[in-house]
């Protein structure tokens, strides 16, 4: 038995010196990474840049390298630094929220010539580093669509909303999604749980099977893989909105429509950046990137088979209204779930308001509080 | 009771007054051999994964390798990854000296990077030695207490100390969750909410010109000093002695509960230490991201290493390393990245089972029968 173990060793280490030779890397082609905090195939956050990094490699002269699974922790950092130095990456996309203080900007003070594009975070100017940028899609925009679709469909006038923490991202959508529904239903109503953390699918599954037990008839979410609540409604015979990407596979029948990222597009475009010799800390790659529907940035699932005319007819002109952009989902007046005024009539956020980067409230029409 | 080590001299030279000539480095190889023929066997079982996968075996070895181990370069990261786990697996080895099976390691390392975060805020105009002083200090008293709890609750009223200390894992993170989304929050934190973040020259900084920190030292002397204080001390010995029989150690006059106590308190000290350099060396302040699972895998460390001191320095550095190899695996092989977790499970479960294989060889013996 030793003998095997030493002679599986002497192989080991052959092989070891053989084979050591470095990733061959082509100068002529730009090599983007892609960093993932969950698994590619999450039907949620983490598939929406997976599909986006596929997209983008369809592009002859990019080669993606991709990590999963990486979690929030020094961890990351070592995942960019080897990107850059063994796979030579010149623009990297750690796509996780949590990535971005300390990890990112760390790398990006130490790696002051390759390019850290962040999803989601707010790049200030004079504070991070200047090749450091952001980019995000106003995906509230597809999930005020879904809402219409939604509040149609809806028999019982309950829609449910499972969401993951009461933070102004996640509020927002919220708060699209009551807004689109009550703008064709006005006495729907949507009730808001809470599951605390970012993937907790157990939390998740029970959540979407209370509601269901409620009346709920339309469930939605913004968790990051939507996986267990698109299953559970499916199974439970009621409607489902989707979020992040596509989950009609797993709710054939009740997949009525979903905001979905597209991510692909926005990918093409920083790379095209990149091969054309543009930079951040130059200021030819702007530091902040943002776009809804009409830029490509998010878009609205298919329509599933249960979805009526009369949804789709609302639907498409309410998309057809933030194509030309005279779409605003935030105007007065506008109330809050506890009878107080966000907006007075006339006044309004459009999408770029800050205010709506540091929401803290829920519109009239959500069941559920944020410090719940 | 002071006697006993002589006793033990004693009784090892059997073969000497025998006559024989003595062959001691055979127990001692089998500490070698053993552990060293358990990971060649996971390697091949490892292996064989791979083939299944339609990869070649030796060139995922040879890349592991690459990875984690294979420069300078490679064994930082691996060092990074490895210097929390030293910490964090003392929390579950210092207790098992005792005979308890402690898992609170996780809720230990948040409680301390809690009370690092509030104690180094609260001092952050002080020098950057005061601060980190103070940090440390605070992180292991916080660690520290939150274990000693577990201690105490085993001693004094019967409760048993594995379900105690894991639902104190979860009692602590709900408190850094409620903590850093109320009384601690810093307004600007909006989508992560954090606490106010510490100064960065008051952070620990990084040995020399690497990308390691100073937390690598902490891990190390924490091993040494736990290796040191229980195998070489009449403090070691007595927590063996409770270990070994309870009733023995109470009849023989020890203070059980005092000892238990102390000693769960050394464990989550370790523990919270740990949090101490997440917050003072990576984070620079309290959020979600201390919860990031050392704790857990301190558990793993701590049982392969046997709970002893020395070995935990080698076990902890052999993960870190696994962890390091995960991201090659998927970026050159393009394997799944849940990859790197097989590998780690194969690696620690056949080093668990090849524990049952001591004294079963007679070669290892002192002597030839």
């Amino acid at each position: 038995m030793k003998k095997h173990f030493s002679s599986l060793l002497g192989a080991v280490l052959a092989t070891g010196l053989l084979t050591s030779a470095p990733v061959a890397s082509a100068a002529d082609k730009v090599t983007m990474g892609f960093i993932y905090v969950g698994p590619k195939d999450d039907y949620g956050y983490n598939q929406a840049h997976a599909e986006g990094c596929a997209g983008v490699q369809k592009l002859p002269w990019v080669k993606g390298v991709e990590e999963a699974s990486v979690p929030e922790t020094t961890a990351v950092q070592e995942t960019m630094r080897n990107m850059i130095v063994q796979d030579g990456a010149t623009v990297v996309f750690p796509t996780s929220f949590g990535y971005f203080d300390p990890h990112i900007l760390k790398l990006a003070k130490q790696n002051p010539k390759i390019q850290f594009l962040h999803c989601g975070g707010m790049y200030t100017e004079g504070k991070h580093p200047k090749n450091v940028g952001s980019y995000f899609g106003y995906i509230d925009e597809a999930v005020y669509v879904a809402g219409i679709v939604a509040g149609h469909e809806t028999k019982s006038g309950k829609l449910g909303f499972i969401a993951a923490k009461p933070i102004p991202q996640v509020l927002r959508n919220i708060n699209a999604f009551t807004l689109g529904a009550r703008s064709v239903n006005p006495k729907a109503t949507v009730q808001v749980i809470f599951t605390g953390d970012w993937s907790v699918p157990v939390k998740e599954a029970e959540a979407a099977s209370s509601l269901i037990n409620q009346g709920v008839d339309v469930l939605t979410c913004h968790v990051d893989s939507p996986k267990v609540i698109l299953e559970t409604a499916e199974r439970r015979g009621i409607f489902v909105c989707g979020y992040h990407a596509n989950g009609s596979k797993l709710a054939p029948k009740g997949y009525l429509t979903g905001a979905e990222w597209n991510w692909s597009k926005v990918y093409t475009d920083y790379a095209e950046m990149v091969k054309a010799g543009k930079t951040l800390a130059a200021g030819t790659i702007p530091h902040l990137v943002r776009g809804g529907l009409k830029e490509g940035f998010v878009k609205c699932s298919d329509y599933g088979p249960a979805v009526g005319e009369a949804a789709k007819k609302d639907a498409e002109a309410a998309k057809a209204k933030f194509m030309d952009g005279s779409m605003v989902i935030f105007k007065g007046p506008l109330k809050n779930n506890t009878g107080g005024d966000i907006l007075p009539a006339g006044q309004e956020y459009k999408q770029q308001d800050i205010e709506l980067e540091k929401m803290g409230w829920l519109v009239e029409g959500v069941l559920g509080s944020t410090k719940s | 009771m002071s006697s006993t080590p002589e006793a033990k001299v004693a009784v090892a030279t059997p073969a000497a007054a025998a006559g024989r000539p003595p062959l001691p480095w055979r127990p001692a190889l089998e500490g070698v051999v053993i552990p060293v023929g358990a990971v060649l066997v996971a390697l091949a079982l490892f292996g064989l994964f791979c083939f299944v996968q339609g990869r070649n075996a030796f060139a995922v070895f040879a890349a592991i390798n690459k990875a984690a181990f294979g420069s300078w370069y490679a064994f930082q990261n691996t060092l990074v990854r490895a210097a929390p786990l030293m910490l964090t697996a003392l929390a579950t080895a210092l207790p098992a000296r005792l005979g308890l099976v402690v898992i609170g390691n996780e809720g230990a390392l948040v409680m301390g990077g809690l009370a690092a975060t509030v104690a180094g805020l609260a001092v952050q105009t002080a020098p950057l030695l005061v601060v980190l002083g103070v940090m440390l200090a605070a992180g292991m008293i916080g660690g520290g207490l939150w274990l000693a709890i577990v201690g105490a609750l085993y001693y004094q009223r019967g409760v048993n100390e594995t379900i105690a200390s894991l639902l104190l894992n979860y009692i602590a993170i709900a408190l850094l969750n409620h903590l850093v989304n109320g009384p601690l929050r810093d307004p600007s934190s909006l989508n992560k909410p954090s606490s106010f973040p510490i100064p960065d020259e008051k952070m620990l900084p990084v040995i020399g010109s690497s990308n390691v920190h100073y937390g690598l030292f902490f891990g190390i002397a924490a091993c040494l000093l736990a290796w040191v204080l229980m195998e070489h001390t009449t403090f070691g010995f007595k927590v063996r002695m409770i270990g070994g029989n309870i009733r023995a150690a109470r009849l023989a006059g020890l203070p059980v509960a005092l000892l238990g106590i102390i000693t769960c308190f050394l464990a989550g000290a370790a523990a919270g230490a740990a949090g101490m350099v997440e917050v003072a060396a990576v984070h620079g302040r309290a959020n979600e991201s201390l919860a990031a699972g050392y704790g857990y895998a301190g558990i793993l460390v701590a049982f392969v290493a046997r709970h002893r001191g020395l070995p935990i320095i080698l076990v902890a550095t052999l993960l870190g390393g696994i962890l390091a190899s995960g991201g090659i695996l998927q970026r050159e092989f393009k394997l799944p990245d849940a990859t790197i977790l097989v590998f780690q499970g194969l690696v620690f479960l056949v080093i668990l089972f090849s524990d049952s294989l001591y004294g079963k060889f007679g070669f290892f013996k002192e002597e030839r029968r």
